[in-house]
């Protein structure tokens, strides 16, 4: 998708695992790009795939989520074999940037989510916060890593890597208006080839108020591991009930110790 | 792999042995100022002695908390101070954020190091000269003003997990408050511990003992809440490898209110609230109360990650 980009606008993926073929070029584009070393070999030997995770290493990774069925007479049904290039979803309310203590966390000109290598301190705040669990420490440089959607190329007007490496546009990359209509457009055809549980996750603002990086998916979010609607929750869900349950146990405290200090016994 | 539970697909933040430590001092810091206060507060003017030793303890306590979250920031400690300057190219400026506990805390540690300097100099100064330094009623609301910081500084360690997405923590309002009633009762088994070196404190011991009595009480009521809450969010799975952890708390609690009715028992027997030592039960009550405030913090922090 040939795009000129402008500051001031919106951008973001559209992330389609219907035709996601497992390749990881996005994955090795993304570590060519950015320099990233990548993790070192491991062999999890419970899946084809062998990177395991989104981390400071792996700003994209593509999830093989394989439901082969143990009875060799049985298909699949089009979800045996689930990949999905997963990566950061830049969302709209993001509870990475809620937590972050020291603004290293931004929004940049195209509303995407970076991580300021130069203000970040480590605290790992973030880390605890992210609902998809993408960031990562660098310990070399001792600071938050993830995807930057390719914050650089994009100031030079071009694409991200990984999305300009894919072979089956399964990774496409736009304006945010321009994708979610090509998104729907997507979902509407597979619906009416009888494709009944592709689902968009993201596109709407019912979790975490819209994702810039936002999927089509061929089950339910969980099995992707992703939190559903309902347990999309932002951290600072508990800031009031945390401080009010403190705030009790003060005042409750502070009586009981008066109490207990004034009282006196005549021995 | 990582091992997934529920609806949490989060990665830890690996936050451990400096954080634990980081909790119980900030608990003891908080806790042994607001105890201390509580003491001053009691009017009686035999109740100084060991005022005094929760505000040194204070002090102490809070000199090793910046230590300990700044060498938890490992290659990065260098920026510790970007938790109160946002150094952003154009958009320079002080750090607060007050929907961030991380961001609020650190600037009331910054301020509540103040007061605990503050009053644990008045309280060496007055010590030296033996007699007080600054007038009674001034010196009450300064502690006061510290008291409540320094209960912000004991418990907003238990909101900062909350306000997460990380099992156990964000499944809970209950840790701030559980972190509190734990510091308190911490700080008031330590303040009594320390006695042992100030002898003219015993007299405050026995009461020392039913506040402990009281905070114990109300951390074993929270450590109920913490349960029901967490378990109504089904991660009490993640509980249960660390309930050896939780035993040590609940001795603790259990060591805190045994504590208490021993000194009830004697006042209630016609015998003086006032104790003259710091026999050896009250030694061993005492470490036992802080080893559970030690891992309480433990099995939360460990429980998620």
């Amino acid at each position: 998708m040939a795009t000129t980009i402008r500051p001031g606008e919106t951008y973001g993926f559209f992330t389609d695992t219907s035709v996601c073929i497992g390749c990881k070029a996005c994955e090795a584009a993304c570590k060519e790009w950015n320099q990233l070393g990548g993790d070192s070999p491991s062999f999890l030997a419970d899946s084809f795939d062998n990177t395991g995770n989104l981390d400071a290493e792996n700003w994209r990774h593509v999830k093989f989520i394989e439901q082969v069925p143990d009875q060799p007479a049985a298909t699949g049904n089009g979800t045996a074999w689930l990949m999905m290039s997963d990566v950061c979803k830049h969302c709209k309310h993001a509870s990475c940037m809620e937590v972050c203590p020291t603004g290293a966390i931004i929004r940049t000109e195209f509303n995407t989510v970076f991580i300021q290598q130069d203000v970040c301190n480590g605290c790992r705040n973030c880390i605890a916060a992210c609902p998809y669990s993408v960031i990562g420490m660098n310990q070399s440089t001792g600071t938050a890593h993830k995807c930057t959607l390719c914050y650089d190329r994009l100031q030079g007007g071009l694409e991200p890597a990984c999305a300009k490496a894919c072979p089956t546009q399964s990774i496409q990359f736009g304006p945010l208006a321009e994708l979610q209509q090509a998104a729907d457009v997507r979902l509407a055809a597979l619906h009416s080839q009888g494709v009944a549980q592709a689902q968009l996750y993201g596109r709407d603002d019912k979790v975490y108020g819209g994702l810039n990086a936002f999927f089509l998916l061929m089950d339910k979010p969980e099995t992707y591991g992703l939190p559903n609607a309902e347990n999309a929750k932002l951290p600072s869900r508990n800031d009031l009930g945390g401080y009010v349950a403190a705030a009790i146990t003060a005042i409750l405290a502070v009586v009981g110790g008066l109490v207990a200090f004034r009282r006196r016994v005549t021995g | 792999m990582m091992v997934l539970a529920a609806e949490h697909f989060v990665r830890s933040p690996q936050w451990l042995w400096y954080v634990l430590f980081y909790f119980f001092f900030a608990g003891i810091a908080g806790g042994s100022y607001a105890v201390a206060t509580l003491l001053r507060l009691s009017g009686d003017v035999r109740d100084e002695s060991a005022a005094r030793i929760g505000f040194y303890v204070s002090l102490v306590a809070t000199v090793i908390c910046p230590i300990l979250l700044t060498a938890d920031l490992g290659v990065s400690w260098s920026r510790f101070w970007h938790m109160l300057i946002d150094v952003t190219p154009g958009d320079t400026g002080l750090n607060f954020k007050y929907w961030s506990p991380m961001s609020v805390g650190a600037w009331a540690l910054l301020v509540f190091g103040f007061f605990a300097f503050v009053s644990a100099a008045e309280a060496w100064l007055s010590d030296r000269r033996d007699r007080p330094l600054v007038p009674p009623l001034l010196n009450r609301l300064f502690n006061v003003v510290g008291a409540v910081l320094g209960i912000f500084i004991a418990s907003y360690t238990g909101v900062l997990l909350s306000v997460s997405n990380q099992p156990v923590w964000s499944d809970t309002w209950s840790i701030g408050g559980l972190f509190l009633a734990s510091g308190l009762g911490g700080a008031a088994a330590l303040i009594a511990l320390l006695m042992r070196y100030r002898p003219d404190a015993a007299f405050s011991l026995g009461r020392l003992h039913q506040a402990a009595g009281f905070f114990s009480a109300l951390e074993l009521a929270l450590m109920i809440v913490f349960f029901i809450t967490v378990g109504a969010a089904g991660s009490l799975p993640r509980l249960l490898p660390w309930l050896a952890l939780f035993a040590l708390a609940v001795a603790g609690v259990a060591a805190g209110l045994v504590g208490a009715r021993g000194q009830m028992r004697v006042m209630a027997a016609g015998g003086s609230a006032t104790l003259t030592r710091v026999r050896l039960d009250t030694v061993t009550i005492s470490l036992l109360v802080l080893v559970g405030v030690l891992a309480l913090r433990a099995a939360v922090i460990f429980s998620a990650q």
